[in-house]
């Protein structure tokens, strides 16, 4: 068995909805050939993604959004008809044969489930996927598909494994969470800045699941501005004690880079140290729980320049246990490669800058909210130990 | 505007009882059933009063007396403590109007009748439900808070920026400033990118309060 592979396609440059959209799929490239000129990336660990089928989007999606995102894709969808199902508008403009590109990225996530499920490799990376905002029937948020709701409805339909999914992108995974939201089978775990503010707005702390499924959707908001340590202090706390009360069989991690001060859509305030403290714990928490088997997508990120190529890189090279060969400068030849394509001044190293910004006033004030957001969203978790500790004692005793 | 008349959020089936019926039967009821209010009314549907967990619990002899009191007290009809003055909606109204009831009369919950007559019940969590669907936080989308000129025009001048920009919009509030001059106005726009907005507003000379950068 391999230890991970890399799923990826040049064609995932295809979904793509116009040249001055935030969202790029050539940060993937980047990140393939950062990997590549630090040669931690062989030819023999990519994987050729395979296309989902009608069948395999139905697990998620209508038929008739199907229907109708493939017209769009050959110019046959009337323009009030395609705003029903939420294309063609500015987040999501229709684009030539957007079925295609964007069925491609889902079969890439299906790609990456059948390697770890079928134990050929222990974890699978799909950069190219993490597409969280998409919903049953409506194109949402740069989303069509959403390739990672329907590689866990695969999951659990094939395979009758219990799924993990984590989310670190700076933006709710609304789609992922309300596909399962009374799926006790599933638990959702997203820590995202707060939805005050940023789209879409969800994501509240109470928002917990429904029926079967309660107590099986975990949001973490974190306030605007928010720095490394809370967010590291919030994040580890949370995965560590959501994982040991749900103890799943398999993890998905979704990967969004945008929590990033350089992240022009966002307002949180996070530095590349974020991304190799993300990975490294999911990889851990794989291994005691799961046997290994993490699958790991992309998702946001929209300094496609500076944030993201370092920030992917870094999950690879984790899933490799060869994070050590993230340190000091960048290849010469990726900087000399991409400086010119490049309309802002790469950074030459995996660190960030020091001062990456100025101090922020509020610090204290943001970590102490962060602190009670943290501690709202446990409470669940923490009763039930509490309870279930007691229960022992007490067992003991009498 | 229909979803904002009481009729379109009122709970129809209401669970009612009978004057004559105990008060050992309202507490089983109220139990049961997890409310904390039940009309009372005639046969012919007409209401006639109101009785809580509180006015049941203020009935109620202090614990420190004989049991006996509590059982004879449980065996007497609701009528005996109902409250008869009861504060009452129509069907038409608009649930701002309940809400300013709620506020005004500290109540949680009121009948809806036509004619005298029991058609429907609405309570505070009804009216808090009906106002969160109208600040458009239940739908993806962004915020973004403008201040502007406390005159005229203002609204349609910003909401131009989002019609040229193809942002639906999902909900807009007017909030008054402390300054008279100002207002802010506060939009939930669905779009996940709201730069090109903020760019264009800022062109025009809007102030944007949110989402502002730091830093950069």
């Amino acid at each position: 068995m391999k230890d991970s592979v890399f799923i990826y396609s040049p064609l995932f440059l295809n979904y793509k909805f116009s040249n001055k959209h935030p969202f790029n799929q050539l940060r993937v490239e980047l990140t393939v050939d950062l990997l590549k000129k630090l040669k931690a990336l062989e030819d023999d660990e990519i994987v050729e993604p395979r296309f989902a089928t009608d069948e395999e989007l139905e697990l998620i999606h209508d038929a008739g959004y199907i229907r109708a995102v493939k017209q769009a894709g050959e110019g046959k969808l009337s323009e009030h008809e395609a705003l029903n199902y939420g294309l063609g508008t500015e987040d999501t403009p229709i684009f030539p044969n957007m079925h295609q590109a964007s069925s491609l990225i889902v079969g890439a996530t299906l790609t990456a489930v059948d390697h770890v499920m079928m134990e050929k490799s222990k974890h699978a990376l799909n950069l190219g996927g993490g597409l969280h905002h998409g919903f049953r029937g409506k194109a949402s948020g740069f989303c069509i598909y959403n390739d990672s709701a329907v590689a866990i409805k695969y999951i659990i339909e094939k395979y009758g494994a219990r799924v993990l999914y984590i989310d670190t992108d700076a933006h709710h995974g609304d789609g992922v969470q309300w596909s399962f939201y009374d799926e006790p089978n599933v638990c959702t775990l997203s820590i995202h800045e707060t939805g005050r503010y940023l789209f879409p707005g969800t994501g509240t702390v109470h928002e917990r699941g429904q029926g079967s499924g309660y107590g099986f959707a975990f949001n973490i908001p974190l306030d605007a501005f928010t720095e490394d340590e809370s967010w590291l202090k919030v994040y580890k706390e949370a995965v560590t004690e959501v994982a040991e009360y749900f103890k799943p069989d398999v993890i998905v991690t979704q990967n969004g880079a945008d929590a990033h001060y350089f992240d022009p859509l966002t307002h949180l305030h996070a530095s590349i140290n974020i991304y190799r403290e993300i990975p490294k714990l999911a990889h851990e928490i794989a291994h005691s729980y799961c046997d290994g088997k993490w699958i790991a997508v992309g998702g946001g990120g929209y300094d496609i320049w500076r944030v993201v190529p370092r920030a992917w890189s870094l999950i690879w090279l984790e899933m490799k246990n060869l994070s050590c060969k993230a340190q000091g400068a960048l290849p010469k030849e990726w900087l000399e490669k991409w400086q010119e394509k490049s309309p802002v001044e790469l950074i030459p190293t995996w660190e960030d800058p020091d001062p990456l910004y100025q101090p922020i006033p509020r610090k204290k004030e943001i970590e102490e909210k962060n602190n009670h957001t943290l501690e709202l969203a446990l409470q669940f978790i923490r009763q039930q130990r509490e309870y279930n500790a007691k229960k022992n004692v007490n067992g003991q005793t009498f | 505007m229909d979803n904002m008349i009481i009729e379109k959020i009122m709970q129809k089936n209401v669970l009612t009882l009978s004057p004559d019926h105990s008060i050992q039967d309202a507490l089983n009821l109220i139990k049961k059933a997890k409310i904390k209010h039940i009309p009372i009314i005639s046969e012919e549907n007409t209401l006639i009063g109101i009785i809580s967990d509180r006015d049941i619990r203020d009935a109620a002899p202090s614990i420190l007396s004989k049991n006996e009191k509590l059982d004879a007290l449980l065996n007497k009809p609701v009528k005996n403590i109902m409250k008869t003055d009861v504060i009452t909606g129509h069907p038409l109204d608009f649930v701002e109007d309940a809400a300013t009831i709620f506020y005004e009369h500290k109540i949680s919950c009121l009948p809806i009748t036509t004619n005298g007559k029991l058609v429907g019940i609405i309570t505070k969590t009804d009216v808090l439900h009906t106002f969160v669907k109208l600040t458009g936080a239940h739908q993806p989308s962004s915020r973004i808070e403008v201040r502007v000129p406390n005159i005229t025009g203002m609204l349609s001048e910003v909401a131009t920026v989002f019609h040229k920009g193809k942002v639906n919009i999902s909900s807009v509030f007017v909030y008054p400033e402390e300054n008279e001059k100002f207002k802010t106005l506060v939009f939930r726009v669905q779009t996940m990118n709201p730069m090109g907005l903020i760019t264009e507003l800022e062109k025009k000379g809007y102030t944007v309060v949110w989402p502002h950068m730091m830093g950069e």
